[in-house]
């Protein structure tokens, strides 16, 4: 087990392996969020690989899928590109049910209607392992400067 | 008065000009309404006539879905039953290519026009680290001369619309493999309707999504290559534009 410390605080302890699941062929993982990254939706892709059922994501905050390897960093970085009303895309090793994990490349977009942020779509595609590979690295040194 | 003008995204496949226009000719009975039919070759020709404000009624690539609805103000009706845009990336039939991650730096790829297709497959390929920069895109003017482009190993990996690909003749398809193909489900084209045609909308609306059951309707269908029409909500089409958007 690990504890995960979220951005605004919180923390959860949760189970973690070294079982790598491979990104799905041909697919995109999809899921949307309210604005306040509440899961509002998960095409069939998203339920499979998070290792969860539909019920168990839907109404639960984005970061179920949060990774201990991953930087607050990121999020943080993620956050602040959205709220500048630019789309947001990055490297990100998420976390499944059963602990094993997958690496995704995912690309966040506002949904704007009518003039306002209703929510957020995710995109997640198979990533190159060879980015995989240098983020592996960028992310370990982040994740030990924000220990230390 | 002067008559509508509805368009047709120029992937529809050959085989299907016809249906289109009976369509056409089905559609004025039903709605009481002239519409001319406008054919274009390109997309580049179509979007041309779009930016003139020449379109009334458009059976869209949804690469041109986000354009329409967000900067033209389109509204969506309806989309065609059981048949999303999915991509086929194929390579010769002897190629030494066996699965996405043999593609390398400088690979071939033989593609058409097609906005939705070159954007999915730019994607597929992007796994592989291969993009616009380094890789040798060949456009060509139809599918059977991506195939062409393969078979005669001009090209290594050519992009096709998984409905265009599997139309090919069992001939060409002999001398060709799939490498992989995609399946995203929730891209598709959509028939848009213009605000000029904002009186006619629910009536349009219901008569395509009843049109298996309106007299010659079915055969119409038939004709166009489609099983039939499922309702397309404007939310339905803002969420595939913001999907398209993540894969730009």
């Amino acid at each position: 087990m690990q504890v995960l410390v979220h951005h605004d605080g919180s923390r959860r302890e949760v189970f973690v392996t070294d079982k790598e699941v491979p990104f799905p062929e041909g697919k995109l993982i999809v899921s949307r969020t309210n604005k306040h990254g509440v899961i509002t939706h998960g095409n069939q892709s998203f339920v499979e690989m998070s290792g969860f059922t539909e019920d168990e994501l839907i109404g639960h905050s984005h970061h179920i899928l949060r990774h201990p390897d991953m930087p607050k960093a990121a999020f943080k970085d993620l956050w602040d590109t959205l709220a500048r009303g630019e789309k947001w895309s990055g490297y990100v090793k998420n976390l499944r049910k059963d602990g094993a994990y997958y690496w995704v490349l995912a690309t966040v977009v506002a949904n704007v209607r009518q003039g306002e942020v209703v929510g957020y779509t995710s995109v997640r595609r198979k990533p190159s392992r060879q980015r995989i590979a240098e983020c592996i690295e960028q992310y370990q040194q982040l994740c030990a400067q924000e220990v230390s | 008065m002067k008559p509508y003008t509805m368009t047709v995204s120029p992937d529809f496949m050959p085989d299907y000009i016809a249906g289109w226009y009976i369509f056409n000719t089905w559609l004025q009975r039903q709605l009481g309404e002239n519409i001319h039919l406008e054919l274009y070759n390109d997309f580049a020709t179509q979007r041309e006539a779009i930016g003139r404000d020449e379109i009334d009624l458009i059976y869209a690539n949804p690469f041109d879905a986000a354009m329409l609805v967000r900067e033209k103000g389109f509204i969506a009706i309806a989309a065609p039953l059981d048949k999303p845009d999915e991509v086929v990336l194929s390579v010769p039939v002897d190629s030494p290519i066996k699965t996405l991650d043999d593609l390398k730096s400088g690979t071939r790829i033989a593609r058409t026009d097609d906005p939705d297709v070159n954007l999915i497959g730019m994607m597929m390929i992007e796994a592989a680290d291969l993009n616009a920069d380094n890789t040798d895109v060949q456009m060509v003017d139809s599918y059977v001369l991506v195939a062409k482009a393969l078979f005669q190993e001009r090209a290594d990996l050519g992009f096709f619309l998984q409905e265009a690909y599997h139309s090919l003749s069992d001939f060409v398809k002999n001398q060709l493999r799939v490498l992989l193909s995609s399946e995203i489900h929730v891209v598709k084209h959509v028939l848009l309707a213009s605000p000029n045609f904002v009186a006619h909308q629910e009536t349009l609306k219901a008569c395509l999504l009843d049109m298996p059951n309106r007299d010659k309707g079915q055969g119409v269908l038939d004709s166009m290559g489609l099983s039939g029409w499922q309702e397309q909500t404007q939310e339905d089409t803002e969420f595939m534009i913001d999907l398209m958007d993540t894969l730009v």
